[in-house]
């Protein structure tokens, strides 16, 4: 698993390159979200078009972000998602809780407007 | 139980690096279900789900992330029920309180047994004198 950072039109993107997000790479990304939004970035897109499983772990890193964002007064937006993870966001109810875009290109239309 | 099809009986390293392994042989398992289609994917993707966060559950939560404990899981198949068991040594955990989680709350964690108690029929958490398990079941008809 890797993450890559790149950033476009304002927004730091977060790609997760791997295809499992669980319990034994979650605190990676909890770390890097962290970390993006403690150096300044105001907008974070976390692209998980790699992932086709993730577990509660991966949620909560998830979670972490989000609660990050919304201490930095800044944003965090999910984009990629397969079959298995749209289920777990429904099963959880977080797709109530995060603005989740179809793609990348979506995301940076909405994002870099705001 | 009906008709016994298999039974898969693994240790495994108290250590998350194995939580892949454990979950992709639930999914391979579900192959010898006679599902077809879309409900076979899904139970699938539900059995590596259950086994990882119950796995995950185990390292971390009754084994505290000790890297030199084992987890025990007892897979049995039968042609109309599935049932997990993960077992762990040592104080357990609150199963109560686990079971207690609110969707609606944002909290980072408390979600594992939630999920598996979503996409199982039967779940339960035994505490012997030895040892704990997690027991889960679901129907196959």
């Amino acid at each position: 698993m890797r993450l890559e950072v790149t950033a476009d039109k304002g927004v730091s993107i977060l790609r997760f390159m791997g295809d499992r997000l669980d319990a034994h790479n979650s605190d990676d990304l909890k770390a890097k979200i962290k970390e993006l939004f403690a150096g300044g970035a105001k907008s974070v897109l976390v692209d998980l078009t790699e992932v086709r499983f993730i577990d509660s772990s991966g949620l909560g890193a998830l979670v972490s972000g989000f609660k990050n964002a919304t201490n930095y007064k800044g944003s965090l937006a999910l984009t990629g998602f397969q079959d298995q993870v749209r289920s777990m966001f429904e099963l959880t109810r977080l797709n109530r809780v995060f603005d989740i875009y179809a793609s990348v290109q979506e995301a940076l239309a909405a994002l870099s407007g705001k | 139980m009906g008709k016994k099809v298999l039974k898969l009986d693994l240790k495994v390293p108290n250590q998350t690096r194995y939580l892949e392994l454990v979950g992709r042989i639930g999914e391979d398992l579900a192959r010898e279900l006679k599902k077809e289609g879309e409900e076979k994917k899904t139970l699938a993707q539900h059995l590596n789900v259950v086994l990882t966060e119950a796995m995950a559950n185990a390292i971390r939560h009754a084994h505290e992330d000790d890297p030199d404990k084992t987890v025990h899981i007892v897979i049995s198949l039968s042609d109309e029920e599935l049932m997990i068991r993960v077992y762990d040594h040592g104080p357990g955990f609150d199963f109560d309180s686990a079971c207690a989680h609110e969707p609606e709350k944002l909290e980072e964690h408390g979600r594992g047994i939630y999920i598996i108690r979503s996409l199982m029929d039967t779940v339960v958490y035994r505490r012997t004198r030895d040892y704990n398990v997690l027991e889960m079941w679901k129907k196959l008809r």
